[in-house]
């Protein structure tokens, strides 16, 4: 028995006839995920403006988007600076530096979000007053004595605690761009003279930045995302008031789903800018 | 310029370097050679501390190399050093990769520094080629601009280690010209090389090393043509075919 190699014709075969290969090919690799997601988007946008049940649903979420947007931007700034400091911690040579960053970073990081968010809010800001309360007693300062834990509002101790527990994934992050990048770069700058944190600002962060910006760009999305779980403070973000909205005129499915819809059109708006961002850079690399 | 006492370089049980003890000389230019693994770049790399010692001591324009940090910088700053691999900075260009530590190190003016970068870069060749990225550049321009890049500190020493080593053939020469012109300004060189030609040509002193050791030290011309030691016979041999 001897094996016939595929005729042209056969492989042909394999393709719908009388439609171009090139016309199915193309078909078959549209998003079609895509359009759907952008349809299902239509017909909410729609149903905002023509049904009063949605659109009522939307007027009553929509003033939370300050909150959800304020606490998502601050604790991401506070995330990237403790992520900077533990990140350059847990690359230092420095055995007490680095213990104390890699502490934070693996407990952190093996806590669930929504019990940090409680440990924070109801542990640790009540611990800082008291500390403070202390401090202000040894200074005879009155205004840090009067202090109480409810001087503290809840959106910041949200803020805190996203911060503080995106600042452990910011941690890594840095720590492998850092240390992607070829140990003969800071040997050159050493060299040169220039001392640990001229190497660092000039010659090893512009570089390490660059490689996880994809990164760091995700991390926000996932930072919006996850500021949903600031309501369980009963912070009004847009989560807090879709569910007030919702179990007082028990409207639930339009009140989640246009929830849902805005949540998906910053998370999509957003990803779309990281894959620009993505694309930006893999052009500059040189 | 540079004095080595009973330096020795251990990593881990292996023995890098095996208790050297070498003096450099004000404008000398001293080539390293010998089989690889033999010590050489090591030896090198202590002199600007990129390695700690293991013991021994080294002096470098009269200071004493110690862990002190502060030392460390002052002395790297007059060492000049370029590497087998260039090691360019990739985000700059080439004139700012020039620039860069003359104005965080010396502290010179953004005009100063450009200015002595540009020079820097006619020095070896290619002035045309200060607003190309490395990436942009051919192996042999890279390492010129690493030379420049060095040459800017106004160094009173350069340490060359395997420069031509990573580049093609083609590209050997346009950098041994910068080092033999360098050679004959006067400067104090210690280079770590395989090129023989350049030994030839440009070495006040030649220093074999093998194991960790330096197992002969001689002028070049009675290296090549006579070695003393069986060792330094055998490997010439090997290279010289």
């Amino acid at each position: 028995m001897s094996a016939q190699p595929p005729s042209p014709a056969s492989v042909l075969d394999t393709r719908r006839p009388g439609i171009a290969p090139e016309f199915s090919d193309r078909l078959a690799r549209l998003p079609w995920w895509l359009l759907v997601t952008i349809l299902l988007g239509l017909l909410i946008l729609y149903s905002i403006f023509s049904d009063e049940k949605t659109g009522n649903a939307f007027r009553a979420i929509v003033p939370g988007l300050v909150v959800t947007l304020r606490t998502a931007v601050l604790g991401y700034l506070m995330a990237i600076i403790i992520g900077l400091f533990a990140g350059l911690g847990r690359t230092a040579r420095n055995p007490v530096i680095n213990n104390i960053a890699s502490f934070y970073v693996e407990i952190v990081r093996g806590v669930p979000m929504l019990v940090l968010l409680l440990y924070v809010a109801f542990v640790g800001v009540p611990l800082m007053m008291t500390a403070l309360n202390q401090l202000g007693a040894t200074l005879g300062s009155a205004w840090l004595s009067a202090l109480t834990p409810r001087s503290f509002p809840n959106e910041w101790r949200v803020v805190l605690a996203l911060g503080f527990a995106y600042g452990s994934f910011e941690a890594e992050n840095f720590r492998a761009g850092i240390q992607s990048i070829d140990r003969g770069q800071s040997e050159a700058a050493r060299a040169l003279g220039m001392n640990y944190l001229q190497t660092m600002r000039f010659i090893i962060l512009p570089q390490a930045i660059r490689r996880i910006l994809p990164t760091l760009g995700n991390d926000f999305i996932s930072m919006l995302k996850d500021s949903s779980l600031v309501s369980v403070l009963g912070v009004e973000d847009i989560t807090q008031l879709a569910k007030l909205y919702a179990s007082s005129s028990f409207v639930f499915f339009q009140s989640y789903s246009v929830l849902a819809f805005m949540y998906l059109t910053m998370t999509i708006l957003l990803s779309r800018g990281v894959r620009w961002m993505e694309q930006k850079l893999s052009q500059g690399r040189r | 310029m540079i004095k080595i006492r009973n330096l020795v370089k251990q990593f881990g049980a292996f023995r890098a370097v095996d208790d050297v003890s070498l003096d450099v000389g004000k404008g000398k230019v001293v080539v390293v050679i010998g089989p690889s693994g033999s010590g050489k770049s090591t030896v090198l790399r202590c002199i600007n501390h990129l390695e700690t010692p293991t013991s021994g001591e080294i002096v470098v324009d009269g200071v004493t190399l110690s862990h002190n940090s502060k030392d460390i910088n002052t002395i790297r700053a007059e060492v000049g050093m370029v590497f087998q691999q260039f090691n360019l900075f990739p985000h700059l260009t080439a004139l700012q990769n020039i620039m860069l530590a003359q104005k965080v190190v010396r502290k010179r003016s953004d005009d100063e520094a450009r200015q002595i970068a540009q020079q820097q870069l006619e020095r070896v060749g290619i002035p045309e080629k200060a607003s190309s990225y490395p990436s942009q550049l051919s192996g042999g321009q890279q390492q010129r601009v690493a030379i420049a890049r060095a040459l800017a500190m106004n160094p009173k020493i350069m340490l060359f280690d395997e420069p031509t080593s990573a580049l093609d053939p083609e590209m050997i020469k346009e950098v041994l010209d910068v080092m033999l012109d360098l050679a004959k300004s006067g400067m104090t060189m210690v280079c770590v090389t395989h090129e023989m030609g350049f030994a030839r040509n440009a070495a006040t002193e030649v220093v074999f090393m093998d194991h960790g050791k330096v197992v002969e030290h001689n002028t070049p011309e009675a290296f090549f043509s006579n070695p003393h030691e069986e060792r330094a016979r055998s490997f010439l041999k090997q290279i010289l075919h």
